[in-house]
């Protein structure tokens, strides 16, 4: 991977920051774009900006070929068996709210048990804690070990015949932290539960395999992933899907309607009422054939040799804690003893080095780890050792500065 | 560190002197006036008791988590308002919010301590953190305007 020639597709990267160049660090918040996903989004509004499966004119039809054609490549990317098994959302948040929603409502009940764990973001926690309040079922999480790693001994006892789904998150946004999908799936499954995976976290990041997984539902957002920000996708396997309801009713989502009851569209579009985010699809269709050009095995790569060369170098640092496994996915979370993570990001970005600081949306998380806030540096492809070379340098310069002043 | 660098205006020594030793910190026990509030996107918190009395902020304590320009501007707030009336201490929330904000302020009211937390004004990311004890005092005051009359 020449992380040059990645770098050169990216505008934004080529900036000063505060007199400095800009060292961006915060993809786990959301990616950068390179210009074959603003090109692609340029192309659309400037030569077939139109709406989708409507009308007959040619330049509807280009963009409903646009818009399903990046369906395809969702669904190419994740190794699903259908097209009607994608289906285009907001971001990873909406779609796990549908299957909350939709699946959830129809499927759980008074007495039953839903399972996530500790380091959900509030996005794969919040949906499920409503849903258990809504039900009257018993909402449970499954223990971490302390490196911030999930047992699988703790899995088998927290997944009772009583559970009815297990929501789990691929990577933690925080501890970076890999889970087991396939062996958790495998559990779920024998006691009779479904698994919800949220791929926020690794779609960007690593090769996703649905099949392979067998997981029954998975979420992730394109903003994290080189697209535009307002999609994502919810896989769902379809038979699961073809008995769920719709949660938004309206236009593009019907088939017929009558004065006083209707029927819904096929897979995928019962679930894409309204206009569709058809922009956003046409953009994330060209963030994947980027990411697949690149290589998602080469990005998975490139970032671990980057986490791990920023644990090495943090390691040295004395007053420095770091959160979460050895083996992990590329972002490092920490804090400087004595230094409140939003003065380090403020001393950082006074270096034009963007982190994120706060509780990144894991409140229980940060309870676990008994702290208020963190900091978070996270990596994507278009990161180098040198970047975070000047990390250590400025890391060192804020344990410094606030010395000083103290 | 040198004393030229670009982040002293933020991080003037005033306020890492009350981010170490801030004043008035506890709760007050049997208070009439006691609000929490957080600040959801960063985690930073305040829980702030008065006691308001005739009209006037007699005693007040605050607790809370956050960073040095959260903290500092709490234990600011809270020596600035202790013994004032109700109305002048909400005439200075007024007068703090349109400084944080780089806006024209009332200058003829003498601000003390809190005029250092100015040089927030130019890191936008960080004026959350500063209003946040101002805000927690906007809550708990209102509906004391007019007491004690
Ligand atoms: C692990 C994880 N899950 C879910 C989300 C929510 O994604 P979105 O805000 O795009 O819906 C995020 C993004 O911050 C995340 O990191």
């Amino acid at each position: 991977m020449k992380v040059n020639e990645i770098r050169a597709l990216f505008p934004i990267l080529h900036q000063n920051v505060n007199g400095h160049p800009l060292v961006y660090f915060d993809s786990a918040a959301t990616s950068q774009k390179p210009l074959p996903v603003i090109e692609a989004l340029d192309r659309y509004y400037r030569e077939y900006n139109s709406n989708v499966h409507r009308g007959v004119h040619t330049l509807g039809t280009k963009a409903t070929d646009a818009y399903e054609g990046a369906r395809e490549k969702a669904r190419r990317f994740l190794n699903a068996r259908s097209m009607q098994e994608i289906i285009f959302t907001r971001g990873t948040t909406s779609a796990l709210n549908l299957v909350a929603s939709s699946y959830g409502r129809a499927h759980v009940n008074e007495g039953d048990e839903i399972v996530i764990t500790y380091m959900e973001h509030h996005s794969n926690l919040i949906p499920w804690q409503q849903l258990a309040k809504q039900t009257g079922a018993t909402l449970k999480y499954i223990p971490l070990q302390e490196d911030g790693t999930i047992d699988l001994n703790d899995v088998e006892a927290t997944v009772t015949p009583a559970v009815k789904i297990v929501a789990i998150a691929h990577v933690s946004n925080v501890l970076g932290t890999i889970n087991p999908i396939r062996e958790i799936a495998r559990i779920a499954h024998e006691r009779g539960a479904i698994i919800v995976v949220d791929a926020a976290q690794s779609a960007p990041h690593m090769k996703i395999d649905v099949q392979e997984l067998d997981c029954d539902f998975l979420a992730f957002s394109g903003h994290k992933m080189c697209g535009p920000t307002g999609i994502g996708v919810l896989y769902g396997k379809r038979e699961l899907l073809e008995q769920m309801e719709p949660i938004e009713f309206g236009g593009e989502m019907i088939d017929f309607v009558e004065l006083y009851d209707s029927t819904w569209k096929e897979l995928p579009w019962k679930f894409e009422g309204g206009t569709p985010i058809i922009a956003g699809a046409i953009g994330l269709g060209a963030a994947i054939d980027f990411l697949e050009q690149v290589g998602l095995d080469a990005i998975a790569a490139h970032e671990h040799e980057l986490a791990q060369y920023a644990l090495e170098r943090m390691a040295d640092l004395e007053g420095v804690t770091v959160y979460g496994p050895k083996e992990r996915a590329g972002l490092v979370t920490f804090n400087i003893d004595g230094v409140h993570p939003h003065d380090v990001a403020t001393v950082l970005d006074a270096e034009g080095i963007a982190i994120r600081a706060g509780h990144h949306c894991a409140q229980p998380l940060m309870k676990w780890l008994d702290v208020t806030a963190t900091a978070r540096a996270s990596f994507y492809l278009y990161n180098t050792k040198e970047e975070i070379d000047r990390f250590i340098a400025a890391l060192q310069k804020a344990k410094e500065y606030f010395s000083h002043v103290f | 560190m040198s004393s030229n660098h670009p982040l002293d205006q933020l991080y003037r020594q005033v306020i890492m002197d009350h981010y170490k030793n801030p004043r008035n910190r506890g709760v007050l026990e049997g208070t009439n006036v006691d609000v929490n509030m957080n600040n959801p996107t960063c985690g930073d918190r305040i829980h702030l008791t008065m006691k308001v009395e005739d009209g006037r902020v007699a005693d007040v304590k605050f607790e809370g988590e956050g960073c040095s320009i959260s903290m500092s501007s709490a234990s600011m707030m809270t020596q600035a308002i202790k013994g004032k009336t109700v109305e002048e201490a909400l005439r200075l929330a007024h007068i703090f919010s349109d400084m944080i904000q780089g806006k024209a302020y009332d200058d003829s009211v003498d601000l003390g301590d809190i005029e250092a937390l100015q040089g927030v004004s130019k890191f936008p990311a960080r004026i959350k953190c500063a209003t946040l004890a101002w805000k927690a005092l906007e809550k708990g005051l209102h509906g004391h305007e007019h007491e004690g009359r």
